[in-house]
């Protein structure tokens, strides 16, 4: 029926169909589709820069706007990842710059990014709208000087925890007088910024809408930016200090009439350093918040905390440190009817977190909070009961992600494994997506999982399991999986090689400190030559006597079309 | 492992026993895991030494723990699991924390000369004030939201920055330690006027 009509047509029909997923199966109904569905699509998702190629990415999708790719495996992001592994974004840029594309924007993720890609990507697109690096690395401020100078359109640039060489150039200052296209600017990870040309910045960009500010922003300055953008909906502060002297309590008189203009304010981050007696001056705004990011907001703690909370009655989405405590998570459950998302990060990253939060404060938000779907807790315990309320009481999580900071402690009530608390779970929650678990587990938690969690994407795992069958309860119950890794679990070769082929539909599989050995991945790299079966090694025993009979220490393997990497570091093996 | 430990606290071991943590780090209370499904392969020629839980023999868990265990538990690599770009954040803070010494003076009414103490060196207010009560050979009195401190004639006061004098312990340890500027140990009338205000 549908080949009766244009291809204009088609295409149009086509243009309602934005996921990405979506889009792919569209592409895979006949050929007529493939072919209109690849000529209109503008924009593409590449989950591992790895798996393709840039030239096989041009060369199906002509038209392509917008880029999105990822580099390292997520376990990078914990230091799991030596230095030099890989993820570089400059084959793709080069591609890009030499062909014909159109490219607007780009997002990258976990990737290497140096100054060079940054000045190539800025000279090669004339329409370039919007760059958003996330954890990258590998450029300085110069890097984002030529973004500045030479991206004329400019509207967005976002740089989200990347480490950042800052040099002292006024990279800021390169943004000509006539840049008025911005609409978001973030560059709250860096440690320097050149104040006044912030201001004129602001100042002539009226569409601004999103502005997240560093460190080195004071409050005085924060109010003459407002003063200049109350079109403000996104605002993330820098440093929230005043002293209590008199010029200071103009500056505060102020800040507090210009945050009164401020009525579109919905989200708000930063306080990176704060004076607690300041933030009266944001409460007239708390009240229409959505998503309130006090993650890093080490100084905002007891009832300043609750105090501002009480306030955000509208929040859906609530990160937050776990100085909050089971108290303060009891205030939020009774104020914060709205609450979809929470992520309590620990206040004490390296430490057994005194402070930390416990299961009385989650089952407390879980009793107040039923739309919550999105959990990140990093807490001090938990038990098998709360998790069972949690789950009767909200059946909805997308992506349940719980760190006990001691990984193997079990419920400290009944000394039992954590298996029956996330099988509730899992169980309860049927449109799960993303599982991370923690705590004293068994294989029966794993036994759960492949039973229930039948829309599982992601799945993180460390120090759980007792065999083998942990693993493949897993491999072989979830059908949609796409994301596995793990660390220090006892699985080995009898799982790792039982079902080859699961591999080719998922993205990746990463195993570390597990009880896989070389001769379980050659074997299974031999099977699966559309596997890149990688192993990284940082001792020097592999290589001079390496045995198949040596377990592993990291392996990493990932689907892909275009065969083993040729920028691979001499300490990443890949298998063939 | 537990054993082992117990055994090694009775030979003091433990003063000799050489750790991979920083110097100067407190060793944190919980024990490492012994739970921990370590799969970190122990050298081949200790695997047979090492490998019974059961082992007794001081000496060879000695060598284990040296070479085996993991150190202390903040150092087990990747955990838990939060981005290098938070760690480092948190980091300088903490750093720049703990290097410094935080040192105030404390006057005591009626005595002749004023102290110095070092506010880090304690977790609290239960060990700030006895320490206080062993340096000027005073006790406190009990304390309350409500009536500040009740049965002494004592009062621990100090001043903020903010320059106001204020009630120890009505603020969270961690606000206290980072805006109090001196102490003063007030006593008589003063105190008692103190310990009903509002």
């Amino acid at each position: 029926m549908m080949n009766y009509f244009p291809d204009e047509v088609l295409e149009h029909v086509f243009d309602f169909v934005t996921s990405h997923r979506d889009r792919n199966a569209v592409s895979l109904v006949c050929k007529l589709w493939y072919r209109v569905e690849r000529y209109s699509r503008q924009r593409v998702f590449i989950g591992n820069c790895y798996a393709i190629s840039p030239e096989r990415l041009i060369a199906r999708f002509p038209g392509v706007k917008s880029l999105t790719l990822k580099g390292k495996p997520h376990f990078a992001d914990f230091n799991l990842v030596p230095q030099d592994w890989g993820g570089y974004v400059q084959p793709w840029i080069e591609a890009l710059a030499r062909s014909r594309i159109g490219l607007e924007e780009l997002r990258l993720k976990r990737m290497v990014v140096s100054d060079e890609s940054l000045d190539v990507l800025s000279r090669s697109f004339t329409n370039f709208k919007s760059l958003v690096l996330v954890s990258c690395e590998g450029f300085t401020t110069d890097g984002l000087a030529a973004i500045a100078a030479n991206c004329r359109f400019l509207r967005e640039l976002d740089l989200q925890e990347n480490e950042i060489e800052e040099k002292k150039n006024h990279w800021l200052g390169c943004f000509p007088d006539s840049c008025t296209s911005l609409v978001s600017l973030n560059f709250a990870c860096l440690k320097e910024i050149n104040l006044a040309a912030l201001e004129r910045l602001v100042a002539r960009n009226p569409n601004l809408k999103s502005l997240k500010l560093n460190r080195a922003v004071p409050l005085e300055a924060l109010q003459r930016i407002l003063m200049r953008a109350p079109q403000l909906v996104d605002l993330g502060t820098g440093s929230f200090v005043l002293d209590r002297d008199s010029d200071d309590s103009e500056t505060y008189r102020k800040l507090r009439t210009t945050i009164l203009k401020c009525r579109s304010i919905r989200n708000l981050s930063g306080f990176l350093e704060v004076a607690p007696h300041c933030l009266p001056a944001i409460y007239p705004i708390c009240v229409n918040l959505t998503y309130l990011n006090l993650s890093y907001a080490a100084g905002i703690h007891g009832s300043e905390l609750i105090k501002l909370i009480r306030l955000c009655g509208k929040l859906q989405r609530l990160w937050i440190l776990d100085c909050i405590g089971d108290k303060g998570l009891e205030i939020v459950a009774s104020t914060c009817k709205d609450l979809q998302e929470l992520r309590v990060f620990p206040s004490d990253p390296f430490g057994a977190g005194h402070d930390a939060v416990t299961e009385t404060g989650l089952v407390a938000i879980s009793s107040g909070c039923p739309k919550l779907n999105s959990l990140l807790y990093f807490c001090q315990q938990m038990t098998n009961a709360a998790l069972i309320a949690v789950a009767k009481n909200c059946p909805n999580f997308i992506r349940f992600r719980l760190c006990i900071l001691d990984p193997t402690k079990p419920d400290p009530v009944t000394m039992q494994p954590l298996d029956e608390g996330f099988g509730a779970i899992v169980q309860s929650s049927k449109r799960l997506r993303r599982l991370s678990l923690s705590g004293l587990l068994t294989d029966r938690v794993f036994l759960y999982i492949g039973m229930y969690a039948e829309q599982l994407e992601m799945l993180s795992i460390a120090f759980a399991g007792e065999s083998d069958k942990g693993m493949l309860y897993v491999l072989n119950g979830c059908k949609k999986l796409r994301k596995l890794e793990i660390r220090d679990s006892p699985f080995g070769d009898m799982a790792l090689l039982r079902d080859v082929g699961k591999y080719e539909t998922m993205r990746s599989l990463w195993m570390s400190s597990c009880d896989v050995t070389l001769g379980g991945c050659k074997t299974l790299a031999k099977k699966m030559p559309r596997l890149n079966v990688e192993i990284i090694n940082e001792n020097d025993q592999m290589e001079f006597a390496p045995e198949d009979s040596q377990k592993v220490e990291k392996m990493y393997l990932y689907r892909t079309l275009v065969g083993p990497r040729k920028d691979a570091p001499e300490f990443v093996w890949t298998l063939v | 492992m537990e054993k082992s430990i117990a055994f090694e606290k009775d030979l003091n071991l433990e003063a000799t026993e050489l750790r991979l943590g920083l110097p100067g780090t407190k060793e944190s209370e919980k024990q490492t895991p012994s739970t921990i499904k370590s799969n970190k392969r122990v050298l081949p020629d200790m695997s047979e030494e090492c490998g019974s839980e059961d082992n007794s023999n001081v000496s060879h868990v000695k060598i284990c723990d040296q070479e085996v265990a993991p150190p202390a538990k903040a150092q087990v690599v990747g955990w838990p699991p939060v981005r290098s770009y938070r760690k480092n954040c948190f980091q300088a803070k903490k750093m720049e924390a703990e290097t410094t010494g935080m040192y105030v003076k404390v006057s005591m009414d009626g005595a002749p000369y004023l102290r110095k103490i070092d506010l880090k060196v304690y977790k609290g207010y239960p060990e700030l004030l006895k320490a206080l009560e062993d340096m000027f050979k005073f006790s406190v009195g009990k304390y309350s939201e409500r009536e500040g401190y009740n049965g002494s004639e004592f009062v621990p006061t100090y001043e903020d920055k903010d320059g106001d004098w204020m009630l120890v312990g009505d603020v969270p340890w961690d606000m206290f330690i980072s805006s109090c500027k001196r102490m003063r140990i007030m006593k008589g009338s003063e105190a008692r006027g103190l310990g009903c205000a509002v």
